[in-house]
């Protein structure tokens, strides 16, 4: 149990934090609107729809201000650069950005369903009570209308008899841009499946910016304020009678002040990616490796990085929107970066083919850089001890990391902490490995990981052992459990911890 | 966006669509609306949409990720051949059932994304795709090669039993690891 608390224990914690927040602005606003006296009248004409519809309303507003944070890159990777001072959990969690995004998405999904469900109810009962159906009070009510004179203003949107649900729901604002915007979530949402994602990127990206569609339609949710309330009397009239000289209000546009933050930074981000897009980088050398693999070696003005970094690369010439990350495998004591590019779908089939068409010492083609990236791997010197696991091309990371070890210690440079580093390289290149240029000789197959993460236990009593992990799924999974098992509480004993990264 | 096969996008969002068609007549039926006809067929269409694009279709290229439980689901919907592998026919009969579900508010959405998934698998009936069951693949029978024709006279040279088992206290300098574990009693 107290592996699993070194390990996820911060990622639990915010979790709860964040789920704590949801439930309490559910609840909260649920009683705001079911009990509070000024919507007395309203409740009189819909029940407990309303405050039904307007409890995940306020969860919607929270988590689509929170779900454009996760993917500004940059402000992360400022984040992460300030949090050097708070240890290596607290910027760990900033990896998980993604399966943040995406809890965060489920939970507005699930609540784009409730709200819309019970706004259904709603205007169901608008209908029926303007129509008369709900008895004098509710009939009464509803022939409330705009009039300056009478100091009053409607209660309830349905406005003539021949209004029937859809044409309400098509006629106001709030109905007009809430059909379109969870149009354009459901849309975003199918297009995002993980079998779509992986197959085919650009119907994901492309239609994923449906967004701009969704928060220009959700600012403008609320404009129509067709939900109101009364002035709250001192003392407490009897509401089965409609009194007619008080003043009815109507409500605060609120949604843009939840969201304005987060899209401005997003805007921002957006921006500076543009700004990199304009930056010139030319190439110093291009070599396609066996395997598909296609080794750029790239020179850009003013570019500086750290091992095991990430950036990501835009080629005009192939698709003018999307961005694909590749880890760097080039070490910053280089006077360049190079990155080493893997033939996995579209973009990269395209890249090398129009690469393997040039003229012999030419250029390549127009190449846009944002970055570089944090990741896990910068934290390789703060361990006394590491265990790099690399698989297939996820061995990128850890060539940048053990270049880059190897210049400083060439130079000996006194901040080098590692004393030690074991590598398990999972790849099947046989003589001198491909993309270091050492002659260490890689082991390739599978390794038996209950006797590595036990050697290293032994070898390294009381150390804190980092793992990092560049490799697939099913790998990840099997390390951090090996990572648990073999940690020990007891700082006298050794400690794992697991850093793992993956696109 | 060559190479991609509509129908796995068309796929996903049909299925969505029948479960938002669905849930739509659901509260339409529950909650007495005018029209409630209307949302009640709805709920039957969902639920029929559903369970026909439950079943994923093999992938032309690649490898094809099954839903949990399809295998039930491939077998009744390959059962009717031509109609459910050609995605025209498919195409239209959305297009068909999504009709009903405009003439009340709380199917239209159902109905739209209905709308757009037939017209998504219009796109990939244009590309020529069609539906292919994931069908489990049946073990060949190991042939026999010609080649076994002697079977070896001699059995191989192995040393006696109590050399070939592996000690116990020696299991670090072993070069491989027992698939079992080894107990010194055995």
């Amino acid at each position: 149990m107290g592996n699993w608390i070194i390990n996820h224990g911060l990622s639990a914690f915010i979790l709860v934090v964040w789920m704590g927040i949801n439930i309490f602005l559910f609840v909260y606003y649920y009683l705001f609107y079911d009990q509070g006296p000024q919507f007395e009248y309203t409740r009189e004409l819909l029940g407990s729809a309303l405050p039904w519809a307007r409890a995940p309303a306020a969860v919607l507003n929270f988590n689509c201000m929170l779900i454009l944070l996760p993917v500004c890159r940059n402000l992360l990777s400022l984040l992460r650069g300030s949090f050097i001072c708070c240890g290596r959990t607290m910027r760990k969690q900033l990896d998980k950005n993604l399966t943040f995004h995406k809890l965060v998405a489920y939970m507005i999904a699930l609540m784009t369903a409730v709200h819309t469900v019970a706004h259904l109810l709603n205007a169901e009962w608008y209908t029926n009570s303007f129509q008369g159906q709900y008895g004098p009070l509710a009939g009464n009510l509803s022939m409330l209308d705009d009039s300056s004179e009478l100091k009053t203003t409607y209660l309830n949107p349905v406005r003539s008899n021949s209004t029937t649900p859809t044409l309400l729901v098509f006629t106001t604002i709030a109905g007009l841009t809430g059909v379109v915007i969870t149009l354009a979530l459901i849309l975003m949402i199918t297009s995002s499946m993980e079998v779509i994602r992986r197959s085919y990127y650009e119907v994901f990206w492309y239609t994923h910016h449906l967004f701009i569609i969704f928060f220009a339609g959700l600012v403008f949710h609320g404009a129509g304020r067709i939900v109101r309330s009364q002035q709250v009397t001192d003392p407490p009239h009897n509401t089965s009678f409609l009194l007619t000289d008080f003043i009815w209000l109507n409500p605060l546009l609120q949604t843009w002040m939840w969201v304005i933050g987060p899209m401005i930074i997003y805007l921002c981000e957006r921006l500076l990616r543009f700004i990199r897009y304009m930056q010139p980088v030319s190439y110093r050398k291009i070599v396609i490796r066996p395997s598909k693999v296609l080794e750029l070696q790239l020179v850009k003005p003013g570019f500086k990085m750290a091992v095991g970094q990430y950036v990501f690369l835009n080629c005009p010439a192939i698709s003018q929107l999307e961005w694909h990350p590749f880890t760097m495998t080039s070490a910053p004591e280089e006077d360049f970066f190079s990155v080493h590019i893997r033939s996995v779908g579209d973009w990269t089939e395209d890249l090398i083919k129009m690469v393997e068409n040039l003229p012999e010492g030419g250029q390549g083609p127009k190449m846009a850089v944002d970055g570089p990236f944090g990741t896990a791997s910068e934290d390789v010197f703060d361990y006394e001890v590491s265990m790099l696991v690399g698989a297939g091309i996820g061995v990128t990371p850890f060539a940048s990391i053990l270049k880059s070890i190897w210049y400083k210690f060439k130079d000996s440079d006194p901040k080098l902490r590692t004393k030690r580093v074991n590598h398990a390289m999972v790849h099947f290149d046989k003589d001198t490995d491909i993309i270091t240029g050492l002659k260490q000789k890689t082991s390739y197959g599978r390794p038996n990981w209950d006797k590595e993460f036990e050697q290293v236990r032994q070898e390294n009593p009381s150390s804190v052992v980092g793992t990092f992990l560049c490799g697939p799924q099913a790998l990840a999974k099997d390390l951090e459990k090996k990572c648990v098992k073999y940690s020990d509480v007891d700082p006298r004993k050794t400690k794992f911890y697991f850093n793992k990264e993956n696109f | 966006m060559g190479k991609i096969e509509w129908a796995m996008w068309a796929n996903e969002q049909s299925l969505a669509a029948g479960l938002i068609y669905a849930t739509g007549g659901i509260v339409g039926v529950a909650g007495q609306f005018r029209g409630w006809q209307f949302a009640a067929f709805g709920i039957a269409a969902g639920v029929f949409v559903c369970l026909l694009e439950y079943p994923r279709s093999k992938r032309r290229k690649g490898t094809s990720v099954e839903r949990t439980g399809q295998y039930c689901f491939t077998v009744c919907v390959k059962a009717f051949g031509p109609l459910t592998r050609n995605y025209y026919v498919r195409a239209f009969l959305h297009a068909a059932l999504c009709v009903p579900g405009g003439f009340m508010l709380a199917t239209v959405l159902g109905c739209v994304c209905l709308g757009i998934a037939s017209l998504i698998y219009l796109s990939a009936a244009i590309h020529g795709e069609h539906w292919e069951p994931i069908l489990p693949r049946t073990e060949q029978p190991k042939s026999v090669g010609n080649s076994i024709k002697e079977p070896p006279q001699n059995p191989p040279p192995r040393p006696p039993p109590e050399l070939r088992r592996k000690k116990v206290d020696k299991l670090e300098t072993a070069v491989y690891d027992n698939p079992m574990s080894v107990t010194i009693n055995e």
